[in-house]
């Protein structure tokens, strides 16, 4: 659902020109994509990513922003590739909620003069 | 070079469609244009294979790549263009078939 | 009747169209899952070795320095130099070079002459290719399902979109980039501006007119250049 060339409704669809200002997220994903593509280190292919990218469900191929998508697709790959393990990264995503329900809490003793 | 085509070649885009079948793979050939007739705009060089460089591998041999130039009204029943509108797109050499005018 | 010396940005004609709609910039949050995924996937490999821990500041210090301006530069030493036109659009990326910008390790680039007889659109159908090392990052018009869909089948009726009308006799031409190559479209100087110098013509340079969506801005409705 990638090859979207002449594909209906879209194909006669209105076209948003409003300009998007990139998000710090935006600007980290596309700093990964260009860290982890770059020939100096051969971790990932830009071919790769975008296979990766067609592989998303259909649903999340059209309802993921495109930053989304390609964080998706650069995780699967770095799986794929074993560059990183899939528990190693559940491990971490608990690590960061934990820390910031801790960062979230008043700090010990606040309030009290 | 080893290229087969030269500017101005008529050729078609093979009717494949990989995606039916059980191999995973990574096409940059259009569904649009699967099948359709166009010339040879420009001829590109030699690139390696996308189709393989996305499973990791090395994607050599290289593949001759052209620009391939489209009649809009040969690929569409109707839409929003002119008769002497046109659409290019590089594709590998492995997608194009020769045809005799 | 007065001429004003600055269009109106609230006046609607071809060149105001560009401006109207950058005035509702929008921002897509990500979702926190998301945000979430990117810090792990960060620290992870910072944590590995990967790259270090201040490679992502320092690309995205890069990536924001890179933006229509290197495009507009070589389309206006085009404009003004013949010699320099032949070499821009026989070898994209040795005359980028000469202008000092830097094409080390980027796709392979054309640049795509507009004529008055032949007018380009750029489109990735597949994806989203771009020329990044000449226009920065794409708008997200160009990355969006429906241009990707549209521009091959209604190209006349996306121009229209963007407030661009080509003549009946001119050929539209659209190019999707489907492999490595990357696409620049090189305008027509507007009418009324020979003899203006590369300075006084990059400003009218647009982003959208190296893509082949607009035309580029004509002095008389001239806006102050962005800063």
């Amino acid at each position: 659902m990638h090859d979207l060339g002449g594909v209906e409704p879209l194909a006669s669809a209105a076209i948003d020109r409003r300009e998007h200002a990139l998000t710090q997220f935006d600007k980290h994903v596309d700093a990964l994509m260009y860290l982890l593509s770059h020939p100096s280190r051969r971790i990932l292919r830009v071919d790769e990513l975008r296979r990766a990218i067609e592989s998303l469900s259909p649903d999340a191929y059209a309802n993921l922003s495109y930053y989304e998508k390609w964080l998706q697709a650069m995780r699967d790959l770095l799986v794929e590739k074993a560059v990183l393990g899939a528990d190693e990264i559940e491990s971490k995503l608990a690590e960061l909620r934990a820390r910031d329900r801790a960062a979230a809490l008043p700090l010990p003793g606040a309030g009290v003069p | 070079m080893k290229a087969r085509f030269q500017v101005g070649d008529a050729v078609r885009v093979a009717d494949r469609w990989p995606e039916a079948g059980p191999a995973r793979c990574h096409v940059r050939t259009p569904h649009f244009l699967r099948g359709r007739s166009g010339t040879v705009e420009r001829v590109l060089g030699e690139f390696p294979n996308a189709e393989e460089l996305a499973f990791g591998k090395p994607g050599l041999p290289k593949v001759p790549l052209y620009t391939i130039k489209f009649r809009e009204t040969e690929l569409w029943a109707d839409g929003g263009f002119r008769l002497q509108d046109t659409l290019t797109a590089d594709l590998y050499e492995h997608w194009l078939e020769g045809t005799h005018g | 009747m007065a001429d004003p010396p600055l269009a109106d940005p609230h006046r609607h004609d071809d060149h105001d169209h560009a401006a109207a709609a950058q005035a509702q910039m929008v921002t897509h949050e990500p979702s926190p899952e998301y945000l979430l995924l990117e810090r792990a996937l960060r620290e992870l490999l910072i944590a590995h070795g990967v790259f270090p821990a201040d490679a992502v500041g320092r690309q995205i210090d890069l990536t924001d320095s890179r933006n229509e301006a290197r495009g507009a530069q070589l389309v206006a030493r085009a404009w003004v130099d013949a010699d320099f036109k032949r070499r821009l659009l026989s070898d994209a990326k040795a005359a980028a070079t000469e202008l000092g910008i830097d094409v080390s390790n980027t796709p392979e680039l054309i640049v795509l002459e507009n004529t008055p007889r032949l007018h380009h659109l750029v489109v990735c159908t597949l994806c989203s290719c771009y020329p990044k090392a000449i226009l920065g990052i794409p708008p997200a018009w160009y990355k969006s399902r429906e241009y990707r869909a549209r521009a091959v089948k209604d190209p006349r009726g996306v121009l229209r979109e963007f407030g661009t009308a080509l003549g009946d006799d001119v050929e539209l031409r659209v190019v999707d980039s489907t492999a490595d190559l990357r696409y620049v479209v090189l305008p027509m100087q507007p009418a009324g501006t020979q003899g203006l110098s590369e300075r006084a013509l990059a400003p009218l340079v647009t982003r959208d007119s190296m893509i082949g969506a607009s035309l580029p801005r004509s002095p008389r409705n001239e806006y102050k250049p962005r800063p």
